[in-house]
């Protein structure tokens, strides 16, 4: 099967799904000529036109704005938001009038746009450059938030995200656009609320999404070597959350270590342990352990900011810590 | 330019008579606790819902803010359906979800009144992007305030619906406060309609309580728009008689500046001795139309006190869904 960028697998599924639906257009900051900051739209300009790809000035506010008021009046537009770390810009348009306006009209507007974005650490480019945010959206009744970590799962899931009738956080890390993965030829799409099973195994589950996922299955690897069998499952969707196949592993493994880059204090990671402490009790034969960024804005040394977000060694320590 | 006909004249007179009483009403009712939240009272601005309503086709979409309910009537709004939502009554247009702040109507292209000041301002920014796409000739009016005029989402949609030419007419209600701060105070320039040059775009500054001048001005703006030229901003000077809300006294305004208003620039009263003097319908006849709009509102109120609640059960189901 051909192996191709996360990006490509991002570009591919915008263009069959425009291809598809005349009503899907793009909107963000250097989406145009550009291609976007990192070039997941290269050649659409070309292929669409500025009808249909639009390139805004430098406002978040008006390009979240832009998109709950095309897709009320009957378009579907994918929003760009060039960082997770630039949402807090347009807050009220993303938490107070697109997570909201089909609740609040009982059902009689409702919003299918897509925001995409990207986050997350390794680049050295700082505090507000470099943020980990989903927890904020997960927090957000009336918000969907898929965080795909596989060129495979990035091209069905934002299929998905498309033609959902509902506004979708549909968040990206910037160390894996340029990562491969089989995606096959034909059409495809992923189904949100479903996580993978990225690896069996019996001895422990490990819960990791997005950048995490890669560095869990390097833990995996590594523990596999010591005789420790590590099951690991990414959820992709954090809402709607696929928290019965969690439950169905740790039923089977007794134990759990959830793995995110976020900080730990308020992480979604936080929320998925104290779910298996409620519905899993029983089935834990040790303490959910997390591995989580540290509460800190991430320092722009090199050094300091690995420090500060988890790596491989951190989960196999944390595995070892409650085999 | 399309010169407003009798009927349109006497439809506007009938919306504003609607919009006062309804408001009425329904402060009467909030006085005396039938329900909860917030109220914002629209009298004394029905001339720009009403002027601006008149000038647009059933296809064009309307933004409002958090003191929508003239805006509604005007686009046309089923006073049955608002009554029950303030009411939060499951026959309500947000089934109780939504309250006053959050009404809107998907086939009266209301966009939705919004609690958040600004608001709605970005979100006429997409709905100019729709009507562009779909080359149906649509346009969006955008209500707001004088305090939403300062906010950052003003001049982010202004500037981008400029430069996209969109067919946006924004439409600033400017009563002179935002609750307590002043627009004298808090806009740096003169006259907000002034703000239009920051952005190359035409920008009128109106008396608002005259709905014929309302109509006048943004029928311009309308053709400006569909003839794909873009935005254009309207200032209309306003009035809101009571304060933000009922329970707010207004004490950050002087009595003699709200007598002056409520005697000078009534809407209802000037465009009454307007119509009569026009001879475009008799006192008599006013009286009737009163009459029958008043029984409405009475009989929306019933219809509002008979409606079911919502069921929690049902509610239940919808936050699984969620």
């Amino acid at each position: 099967m051909r192996e191709i960028e996360y990006r490509e697998a991002i570009r591919e599924a915008v263009i069959e799904e425009m291809d598809k639906d005349k009503s899907v257009f793009l909107i963000g900051e250097d989406i145009g000529v550009y291609g976007g900051a990192f070039r997941a739209y290269k050649g659409l300009l070309e292929k669409y036109g500025t009808e249909r790809v639009i390139n805004t000035p430098i406002s978040e506010i008006g390009i979240i704005g832009a998109g709950v008021g095309a897709a009320l009046t009957g378009q579907r537009p994918i929003t760009e938001l060039m960082s997770i770390d630039f949402s807090t810009l347009a807050m009220d348009q993303i938490v107070n009038q697109a997570a909201k306006i089909r609740y609040m009209t009982g059902d009689s507007l409702n919003v299918p746009m897509v925001i995409r974005t990207q986050g997350g650490a390794g680049r050295g480019v700082a505090a507000q450059h470099s943020q980990s945010l989903e927890a904020w959206f997960y927090h957000v009744p009336g918000l969907k938030v898929v965080m795909p970590a596989t060129s495979y799962d990035v091209k069905g899931l934002l299929k998905t995200a498309i033609r959902d009738d509902n506004p979708v956080i549909f968040l990206e890390h910037k160390m894996i656009y340029l990562l491969k993965g089989k995606v096959p030829e034909e059409e495809y799409t992923i189904p949100f609320g479903e996580a993978d099973i990225k690896r069996e195994g019996s001895d422990i589950t490990l819960v990791a999404y997005s950048n995490m996922l890669f560095k869990s299955l390097e833990a995996a690897k590594e523990l596999e070597k010591e005789g420790i069998s590590c099951e690991v499952v990414d959820p992709r969707t954090l809402v709607p959350l696929d928290i019965d196949t969690i439950i169905d592993s740790v039923k089977k493994t007794g134990r759990l270590v959830v793995v995110t880059e976020a900080c730990k204090r308020g992480s979604v990671a936080s929320d998925i342990s104290a779910k298996v402490n409620e519905k899993a009790f029983d089935w834990l034969d040790a303490p959910v352990k997390i591995v989580a960024g540290l509460n800190t804005p991430i320092p722009y040394n090199s050094t300091l900011e690995q420090a500060s977000i988890p790596h491989t060694k951190d989960i196999v320590a944390a595995v070892k810590d409650i085999i | 330019m399309a010169k407003l006909t009798k009927e349109s004249k006497i439809k506007m007179l009938m919306d504003l008579i609607t919009i006062r009483r309804f408001e009425e009403r329904a402060i009467q009712m909030y006085a005396a606790g039938e329900f909860v939240g917030y109220l914002h009272p629209y009298v004394g601005m029905e001339a720009i819902a009403a002027g601006a309503c008149a000038a647009i086709e059933e296809k064009d979409y309307i933004v409002s803010t958090h003191r929508g309910h003239g805006h509604c009537i005007a686009k046309g709004a089923d006073i049955n359906k608002m009554m029950a939502e303030l009411l939060g009554k499951a026959t309500g247009y947000c089934k109780g979800r939504g309250g006053s702040m959050h009404i809107a109507d998907t086939e009266l292209k209301m966009l939705g009144a919004n609690g958040i000041v600004g608001g709605g301002i970005p979100i006429s920014i997409g709905a100019g992007f729709g009507a562009k796409m779909r080359g149906k000739g649509e346009v969006v009016l955008c209500f707001f305030g004088d305090g939403a005029s300062n906010n950052g989402v003003f001049h982010e949609a202004l500037n981008m619906t400029a430069i996209f030419k969109l067919p946006v007419v924004y439409i600033c209600e400017n009563n002179l406060y935002a609750i307590s701060m002043c627009s004298l105070d808090s806009v740096a320039c003169e006259d907000i309609g002034k703000r239009a040059c920051a952005y190359d775009i035409p920008g009128h500054i109106i008396e608002g309580s005259d709905p014929v001048e309302v109509y006048n001005t943004v029928k311009k703006a309308v053709k400006h728009a569909r003839d794909g030229k873009g935005p254009s901003l309207v200032e209309a000077k306003t009035y809101r008689f009571y304060g933000h809300h009922p329970n707010d006294p207004a004490e950050y305004r002087t009595k003699e500046e709200s007598e002056y208003y409520k005697k000078e620039k009534d809407p209802l009263i000037n465009f009454k001795k307007a119509m009569i003097k026009e001879k475009v319908i008799t006192k008599k006849e006013i009286e009737k139309m009163e009459k029958n709009i008043i029984e409405e509102i009475e009989s929306a109120v019933d219809f509002a006190h008979k409606s079911p609640e919502p069921e929690l059960a049902v509610f239940l189901e919808e936050v699984k869904r969620i």
